[in-house]
């Protein structure tokens, strides 16, 4: 289970919050202008790295206000929380690559 | 339901060749879809210089890691029509493979139990009759027929008001399954590669014409993606975006049990599902973790989640042990539906967005995947599929019967 501090409310189990996907994907600016494929990138088109991801998160069992969270989607460390009003922190890029084979066992 | 005891398997199954320069195809994924593909490039296509690339070992990822239910009860056209190719096909694989990776049709329950999930259950049996998909609406009392175990009492917190019942559906062996495909393939002359990852793609202009692997470069006319949770890594990796998000989806097994669970329950609503294993486990999954991640393990709280709900519908499981849990990776789609077909890049196809009910649709996905390869075009049966549909709006919505959260 994830530990995320919420910016108001402090450190509280990832049971208490909802997920929000990709941070800072702004609606588009002029949103007339835009094609098929433009809004389809703007709906349907998400980052799904392996490593940092930048993601929004709501304290729905709390202030129920939302954040942005950088996490890393290999070993699930929040490395970073901010409010929406602040820019996304810098961080020393993750050491590539991840898991080149699959350590897990799992087989069943 | 019976104990038969597991099919001897031959000590030798496939070659271990090591890889050769070039190919007419190369197949990026050794799980179960990658290995239907080449066995359909082989059988239906007469395309035997393949290379299935797997960067670990054969079937060992989301293969080795699923709960095994084969079902066709979707709700929309196109998903019946796939998934019930399917199930026809799980039909005579046995025969045709000849090997007994042990299907066993002892059918699916899909619960309800609010109004709402009534109605929706009676309106997917009526589309699966319209589509040729044995379907039934079971009462509770029915459904208690069907699997005594099952606590269909009005007294619990969410009770059992009816349910869907597909007796064609099943469960199979999931690593005999891919056996069975691996040695026909590699009978057939494909080379499968194990310990071998794809780590970029050789392009002239916008055509793929090769990878780059961790054992060397190797050309290739034609390359299928069929990396589930990994796909979208790698078609960054070749120069496009795929509207997919990974999840990690877990399952469990509890300790050996007697036989006591004849068919196969699934609840979205208090969110489990649960089969007894031919040795004698019980097999449950719940819903995908929310966030995305890569880490094949899952969040402690969803396996309460879903041990609560089973304990709740069997009270008879209340003091059975769990034995061992996993996760793998799923990559879903914005629709819930897979994607099958042709990428911006040239000659590089695409197998992916399965989600959470990949396994089932191994044998009609390699049948279409393989198709797409050989011929450029969709298969009548994956032309749906399509990246396209995401900017056509064409969506084939299935998040109702896909049967798990996501």
């Amino acid at each position: 289970m994830l530990l995320i501090t919420c910016p108001w409310c402090g450190p509280r189990d990832e049971t208490e919050y909802h997920y929000g996907g990709q941070a800072h994907v702004p609606y588009p600016e002029t949103p007339a202008d835009l094609d098929d494929r433009q809004w389809a990138e703007y709906v349907f088109y998400r980052d799904n790295p392996k490593g940092h991801f930048a993601e929004r998160w709501m304290h729905g069992l709390g202030c129920r206000r939302w954040f942005n969270v950088l996490r890393d989607t290999v070993s699930y460390d929040v490395l970073a929380v901010y409010r929406l009003d602040e820019p996304r922190p810098e961080l020393p890029a993750p050491h590539a690559p991840h898991q080149t084979a699959e350590t897990a066992g799992g087989n069943r | 339901m019976t104990t038969t005891p597991l099919p001897e398997h031959p000590d030798w199954l496939w070659r271990n060749p090591e890889p050769r320069s070039s190919y007419d195809v190369v197949i990026i994924g050794g799980g179960g879809h990658g290995l239907a593909t080449a066995y359909y490039l082989a059988k239906h296509h007469g395309i035997t210089n393949v290379a299935v690339l797997e960067k670990g070992w054969l079937a060992g990822g989301n293969m080795a890691r699923n709960t095994t239910i084969i079902r066709s009860n979707y709700l929309w056209d196109e998903s019946a029509a796939m998934y019930e190719r399917a199930l026809k096909l799980w039909e005579q694989l046995p025969e045709e493979l000849d090997y007994d990776f042990l299907f066993s049709q002892r059918g699916v329950l899909n619960l309800a139990h609010t109004l709402q999930d009534v109605r929706e259950g009676v309106r997917r049996v009526n589309a699966n009759r319209l589509n040729g998909v044995d379907a039934e609406w079971l009462a509770p009392d029915e459904v208690a027929e069907v699997c005594p175990i099952l606590n269909v009492s009005a007294d619990t917190r969410y009770p059992v008001l009816g349910g869907t019942y597909q007796p064609r559906a099943g469960i199979a062996k999931h690593d005999h399954v891919a056996w069975a495909l691996a040695r026909r393939a590699d009978e057939m002359g494909v080379d499968l590669i194990q310990g071998c990852e794809v780590t970029g793609f050789l392009k002239d202009g916008d055509r793929v014409v090769g990878v780059e692997t961790s054992r060397g470069r190797i050309l290739a006319g034609r390359v299928g993606l069929a990396a589930a949770g990994h796909s979208s890594v790698l078609a960054q990796r070749a120069g496009f975006r795929l509207p997919v998000q990974s999840h990690p989806l877990q399952a469990l097994v509890s300790e050996l049990h007697e036989p006591v669970h004849p068919t196969v329950v699934m609840s979205n609503h208090v969110h489990v599902y649960v089969s007894q294993a031919h040795k004698g486990e019980l097999v449950m999954g719940a819903g995908v973790d929310a966030y995305n991640g890569y880490g094949q393990r899952g969040s402690f709280h969803v396996i309460e989640h879903q041990m609560a709900a089973a304990v709740e519908l069997f009270p008879v499981f209340a003091r059975a042990h769990v034995l061992r849990t996993w996760g793998g990776i799923v990559d879903v789609t914005p629709d819930a539906s897979p994607i099958i077909g042709t990428t911006p890049i040239e000659n590089l196809y695409v197998n992916c967005g399965w989600g959470t009910g990949g396994f089932k649709a191994t044998p009609a996905a390699g049948l279409t995947f393989a198709h797409t390869i050989a011929t450029g075009e969709p298969h009548p049966l994956n032309a749906p599929f399509a990246l396209e549909r995401f900017t056509t709006g064409a969506l084939v919505d299935e998040h109702g019967a896909a049967a798990v959260a996501h």
